[in-house]
């Protein structure tokens, strides 16, 4: 199917710079938060379900936020839910990570671990950057950012450092997901040249603080860092893996089904 | 032109004095002012804007306090009212006041304690901000999970008298 543009999209004045970067955020935050909603009822002890359903609630505020700003960015009369819920799967630009499936709570972990360090990382240095609006979000988003990234940090250590029956549902979490994570910090063509104007940080800086943290918490979990793995990279740039559509088959039902609905 | 100006300075101070009686959908005792919510309060004419900050990003009940602020000031006879939300500076529990503060203890809520955000040291499995019971006012206390009833608690128990209780998480 062709992407097309909202019916009200007029080729007026172009979009500005930051644009696609702020749609980028608004999806990673969007897809991963719907993820983790999938759990609510379902964790395996009630805290978690509850720590799980935080998360995500945070998210999902984050992405409102980037989506009020990408909304205003493009400046085409679209509206943060036209953004968030009326665009088809080939126009997410979430990276691949957070539209994998939840899998058993070892691959939440993982995945979220993956998220969170890249994340947290970002918005540091988002916040200081020289946008305003973007540098608000992000001083806003990161002390949330530093909670999840705890919060999952904490629980690769407890599941690595756990039971014979933890540790193997997290060696099978990490061989499954970890080509995941490349992705994050392998910037696209429109982030190198966001990157070379200096909106947005580059991430090669983000990098030592990143592995730093990683190898502390996978030395904690007595559990190898993997390296060298091959990174599948194309959410970014709108080549999403089978899970993206079966995704938004559910988080865009309603809008779907009863066009132009108010509460 | 002073009495324009006294008439502007009269109204604003009244808006604030009618702000008080805006609660928090979650904890009614207390009102957005104790939690330092309202960032200002500007007349121009006719028109009033109010600008507030959300204290969690996700945080539902931001939505409602926007509308009981604008059913309130119009049932006092202001319908011209703009409603600015203002990301930056970041809301933080330093603005909650003491009067909140000990409103939500005695709502059965522990207040939060001041300069222990995780902050950027991750503080992996470090030890619990001692917290007192808002119950039998023990601070033989441990945290269940950093994640509570919302986004803005965290989950406690208490040893002493065994009973669950809310934190509201120091967010600095």
């Amino acid at each position: 199917m062709e992407p097309t543009l909202a019916p009200t999209a007029t080729p007026a004045a172009a979009p500005r710079p930051l644009f696609p970067f702020v749609l980028q955020l608004a999806d990673a935050s969007l897809i991963l938060a719907h993820r983790l909603s999938e759990w609510c009822g379902h964790g395996p002890v009630l805290e978690q379900d509850l720590a799980l359903a935080n998360i995500a609630l945070d998210l999902l505020g984050e992405s409102r936020s980037y989506y009020q700003y990408a909304a205003e960015l493009e400046g085409q009369g679209r509206t943060e839910d036209d953004l968030a819920y009326l665009r088809s799967a080939v126009e997410y630009r979430n990276p691949l990570l957070v539209e994998q499936p939840n899998g058993d709570f070892a691959h939440t972990i993982v995945r979220q671990f993956l998220f969170d360090n890249f994340h947290y990382h970002l918005l540091r240095a988002l916040k200081d950057g020289p946008d305003a609006q973007l540098a608000a979000i992000a001083e806003k988003s990161v002390k949330e950012a530093a909670y999840h990234l705890k919060w999952s940090s904490e629980w690769v250590i407890r599941l690595g450092d756990g039971t014979d029956e933890s540790r193997k549902r997290l060696d099978k979490a990490i061989a499954k997901l970890w080509r995941f994570g490349g992705e994050l910090t392998t910037p696209t063509e429109a982030e190198k040249a966001l990157q070379a104007a200096g909106l947005v940080p580059d991430y090669a800086t983000l990098q030592p603080a990143m592995q730093a943290h990683a190898e502390h918490v996978f030395a904690e979990a007595t559990v190898p860092l993997p390296t060298a793995v091959f990174p599948q990279l194309g959410g970014k740039t709108g080549r999403h893996s089978e899970h993206l559509g079966y995704l938004l088959s559910e988080l865009q039902y309603m809008q779907r089904a009863y066009p132009g609905l108010t509460w | 032109m002073e009495k324009l100006i006294a008439n502007s300075q009269e109204l604003t101070a009244k808006v604030w004095r009618l702000l008080a009686d805006v609660s928090d959908p979650e904890v009614p005792v207390l009102s957005i002012l104790d939690l330092g919510i309202v960032r200002g309060v500007k007349v121009t004419g006719e028109q009033i804007a109010v600008t507030i900050t959300p204290t969690y990003s996700g945080c539902p009940a931001m939505n409602v306090i926007a509308t009981e602020i604008r059913l309130l000031l119009l049932a006092e006879g202001f319908p011209n009212v703009v409603i600015h939300n203002q990301l930056s500076p970041a809301w933080t529990t330093d603005w909650m006041s003491q009067a909140g503060r000990a409103k939500l203890e005695a709502y059965g809520i522990a207040p939060p304690v001041d300069g222990t955000a995780t902050g950027h040291m991750l503080n992996l499995f470090g030890k619990d901000t001692a917290v007192r019971c808002p119950l039998c006012k023990s601070t033989h206390t441990h945290m269940v999970s950093q994640f509570g009833s919302t986004a803005c608690k965290a989950h406690y128990q208490c040893d002493e008298c065994l009973e669950p209780f809310d934190y509201f998480k120091c967010h600095s």
